[in-house]
Formats: C-alpha cells, sequence, structure tokens
C-alpha cells in the first residue's frame, strides 16, 4: 500500500518534471537484499519498492546528481541526513524533494541469516513475519526479534522536513533506551574497552566501503587519501588502522544521523555504530543538539555557546 | 641489567604542547623570563589559536608515542580572533570524552586556558599535568611502534 503511493508519488513527480530524476529502492537478484535505483521515466517508477530490507541511506547519491532535481525516497534517518547535508550547502535548497516514508525498522539480514542453517534462497514478508525458505527448509522468522541495533533505538523514524509524507507518522519510541552495543561497552573497564576497540579495528580490510556509503563523508579529499600532510600510511598496521576508525567516526561528530548505514556496509562485520551513536550522545548531552532534525538549528561543532561546559579545563 | 634499570627509573614522559601565540605561548615565555622552573617535559608548538587545532594533531601525536599532550589557549573572553578558543572548546570537550571512551587513559590528553600574564600558573599546570602523566607511565595503547623516538623505521 505504502508501495503503490510511492509508485504513484514518483510517477506525477516525473509527469510534471518537477524533477529529473527518483532514487528509490528496487527489487534485487539475493533474497534479503534490495538496491538502490534511479528512475528518469514515469514507467520506470513501476518497480520501486517498499518493504523492511530497504536499509541503505539513500541521501549518499545527493552527490553525484548535484546537478539534477532530484526525488528522493527517505526513511526518517536518511531525511535526518539530507537535512544535514544541507546546512553544508551540499545543493540548492529547492533542489531536492524528499517523499518521507515513516520507517517500520529495518531488519538485519545478517541476523536472519544467522537464525537459519543453510542457504536462504527466498524471503518474503507479510506484516510482522518473515518467511524464509531454502532447499529443504522453510521458516516464519518475527520480524521485530531481527531489527538493525541502530533502528532498535532510532526515536526519529518519522522523516522530518519532508516535503511530503506517504503513510502516516508512527509513534517515536524507541525499542531499547541505550544502543545495546555502546551500552554494553560503557560497562568495561578503560584496558577492557581499547582491547575491544583493537580487537574490532584490527578486522579492518581498508576497502572504505563504511566512508564510501556514508552521506556525510563527501570530502573531496579524505585524510586517509591526502599525501601532505600524511595522516596514514598505507597497509595494515594496527595503529593506523586505529586512526583510521577513531577519525573516520570523530569526524561525524555532530552529523550523523545514526543510520548504520557504515555498520552494514562493512565486509568484515565490524562493529562501527557504538563509536558514532556515542558521539551522537555526547552531543546532544554537551550541546543539546541532535543531527537534522531542527531546521535552523547550527551543527555544533561550526558554532559555540559562552555557556558551553568547560569543568575539564584547568 | 643494570642499564635497564637505570632507564627505568630515569623515564622521563614526553609532552606535547600546543599554546595558542597570544596567550599561552607568552605566559610560557613570562615563566621563562621571570625564571620560573617547571619541568623540561615539554615540547611546545606554537599554533595561532587553541581553535587552528586539528584533533588529528593530536591522535597523531598519541600515535608517534608521545605520551601526553596538553592544550592551552586563551581564556575565555579573550580570544585575538574573538571566538576560536570557544570553537576549540567544543571540539575539546568531545574529542576528550571520545578518547575516554575508547579506552585511552583519562589525563593523557589535558587542556587549559592560559593568559600572557600567567607564567606562574604556566609552570604550575606544567607540573601538574608532568605529574598525571608519570602516574600513568609511558604511553602503551595507539603508538606505532616502527614511529617511536629513536627507534629505526621498519619500512
Amino acid at each position: 500500500m505504502i508501495q503503490q503511493k510511492i509508485i504513484e508519488k514518483a510517477k506525477e513527480l516525473l509527469l510534471k518534471k518537477e524533477v529529473d530524476l527518483v532514487i528509490g529502492f528496487s527489487e534485487w537478484t539475493l533474497p534479503l537484499r534490495t538496491t538502490p535505483i534511479f528512475i528518469r521515466t514515469p514507467e520506470g517508477a513501476d518497480s520501486l519498492i517498499w518493504n523492511s530490507l530497504c536499509e541503505n541511506n539513500l541521501a549518499t547519491y545527493l552527490h553525484k546528481f548535484s546537478r539534477f532535481k532530484v526525488g528522493i525516497v527517505v526513511k526518517g534517518c536518511d531525511a535526518r541526513s539530507v537535512t544535514a547535508l544541507s546546512f553544508e550547502k551540499r545543493f540548492k535548497p529547492d533542489q531536492v524533494f524528499l517523499i518521507g516514508v515513516p520507517c517500520q525498522r529495518m531488519v538485519d539480514r545478517r541476523k536472519v541469516k544467522r537464525a537459519v542453517k543453510g542457504e536462504i534462497l527466498r524471503a518474503t514478508e507479510q506484516g510482522d513475519q518473515i518467511m524464509v525458505q531454502g532447499n529443504n527448509f522453510e521458516t516464519v522468522l518475527k520480524r521485530n526479534d531481527f531489527l538493525y541495533p541502530s533502528c532498535q533505538v532510532c526515536t526519529h523514524r518519522t522523516p522530518v522536513q519532508a516535503n511530503i509524507l506517504i503513510g502516516d507518522p508512527v509513534e517515536e519510541v524507541p525499542l531499547v533506551e541505550i544502543h545495546p552495543d555502546v551500552k554494553e561497552f560503557e560497562k568495561k573497564s578503560p584496558s577492557d574497552r581499547w582491547r575491544f576497540f583493537e580487537k574490532e579495528s584490527s578486522r579492518c580490510i581498508r576497502c572504505y566501503a563504511c566512508r564510501e556509503v556514508c552521506p556525510m563523508c563527501y570530502c573531496p579529499e579524505c585524510f586517509v587519501d591526502s599525501s601532505s600532510p600524511k595522516w596514514i600510511e598505507r597497509g595494515l598496521s594496527p595503529e593506523d588502522l586505529q586512526f583510521y576508525h577513531i577519525v573516520r567516526a570523530y569526524h561525524q561528530t555532530g552529523r550523523c544521523s545514526g543510520c548504520g548505514a557504515c555498520e552494514r556496509a562493512c565486509p568484515m562485520e565490524i562493529r562501527l555504530t557504538y563509536l558514532t551513536q556515542k558521539l551522537n550522545q555526547d552531543v546532544k548531552e554537551l550541546f543539546g543538539f541532535e543531527s537534522g532534525i531542527d531546521g535552523d538549528a547550527l551543527p555544533p561543532l561550526s558554532t559555540y555557546n559562552i555557556e558551553d561546559r568547560q569543568e575539564f579545563i584547568k | 641489567m643494570f642499564i635497564g634499570k637505570m632507564m627505568k627509573t630515569s623515564w622521563e614522559p614526553k609532552i606535547l604542547a600546543f599554546l595558542c601565540n597570544w596567550c599561552s605561548y607568552a605566559g610560557a615565555d613570562l615563566a621563562g623570563t621571570s625564571r620560573i622552573q617547571y619541568p623540561p617535559s615539554i615540547r611546545v608548538i606554537r599554533v595561532p589559536c587553541s581553535g587552528r587545532i586539528n584533533p588529528l594533531f593530536i591522535l597523531k601525536a598519541l600515535q608517534s608515542g608521545i605520551d601526553g599532550v596538553l592544550v592551552s589557549g586563551c581564556h575565555p573572553g579573550d580570544c585575538h580572533y574573538i571566538s576560536g578558543n570557544y570553537i576549540g572548546r567544543r571540539k575539546s570537550a568531545t574529542l576528550k570524552r571520545f578518547l575516554e571512551y575508547l579506552g585511552i587513559e583519562e589525563g593523557r590528553v589535558q587542556f587549559s586556558w592560559v593568559s600572557a600574564a600567567e607564567g606562574g600558573k604556566f609552570s604550575q599546570i606544567v607540573e601538574e599535568v608532568t605529574q598525571d602523566i608519570k602516574k600513568l607511565g609511558p604511553s602503551k595503547r595507539f603508538v606505532k611502534k616502527s614511529f617511536e623516538f629513536g627507534a629505526k623505521s621498519s619500512e
């Protein structure tokens, strides 16, 4: 039903030439996956879909279409990224048309794969259930047991600042109060925390998928590619990997919408959102700021308040 | 063995201090001209403003085997560039929390306000920071081995 409405809206926008293209999700050949699709004709809009596997943050693609008027299907977190990007003047104000869809929280395909034995060949979603089929098994799983951690803590599922909202706004209650990874990590002692971080970052193969998939990582020259100053050496030395992961996360301070795209993209399944989520918590606590919610509030690190906390400064 | 012991007891922390040109650097200068004693553990890098300090500087210093970092700027309201230290303060606050969350020991990275008239305060802060770092011991986490001063690069 929501899917039908998205298709209708996309067709309308393309017919009236209000946008040059619509970015949305479409069916893919692998089960439990969807793929971004770029639609330029009204007929093409029929391949748009909407389900609990539309996990990508499509705001990433705005950088690639900076000369076009773009209609884009957004969840709560994606809309926040678009707002955060507009502060950084990545596009003209009327260049982007947000087709907002209240998010039902996305399903973690890796969790589903882990829950069943054997290869999943087909997966269908019906209401609150996911039916997965393989060669000699068929299981029905409860959707809510297989959500992404970043989706469990989400309190902004309804896109704010959207040009049009498809469907009704949803109740903004988190399933869990604190991000499970952050909670688990904060309980540890400093040396255990460092060991955990060391272990996680040592698996990194420096494919930079986390950077590529992030809508906020658009620098023409990333600090890892810069040769002067050379912040980071080539190769996989553990300290360089740690450096990369610290700075990649730190550069998101006050900009991250907490969509969790970095963690989903990681081929080594390195946990990443416990870093950015913590920064989001800090920014909220210190400066009362949440990225992409308020269309007028400046990002915290590009402004200041004379009353800012400074008990840590001697 | 004797040499090993000697080295262990005579370990002095290496502390990198980023001092803002207009206040803290002048404060350090005043400490010097006033003949105020402070530990010789700091290496000073003069920066135009505490807002100039890129958090990557601090991380790179720690990665290069520095035992502690001190960032010092003008008192709030005294900034030569009006708001540089306010901007720097926000960066410092988030970076400090983030490093401690990751497991870098509290106290490795410290911040202070020192005006051009506070030579005494400057020497006192260097004393305090040196004591803190001595308590923590040599930096182990995040230190790139091939980087250590005096050691030959493995590459």
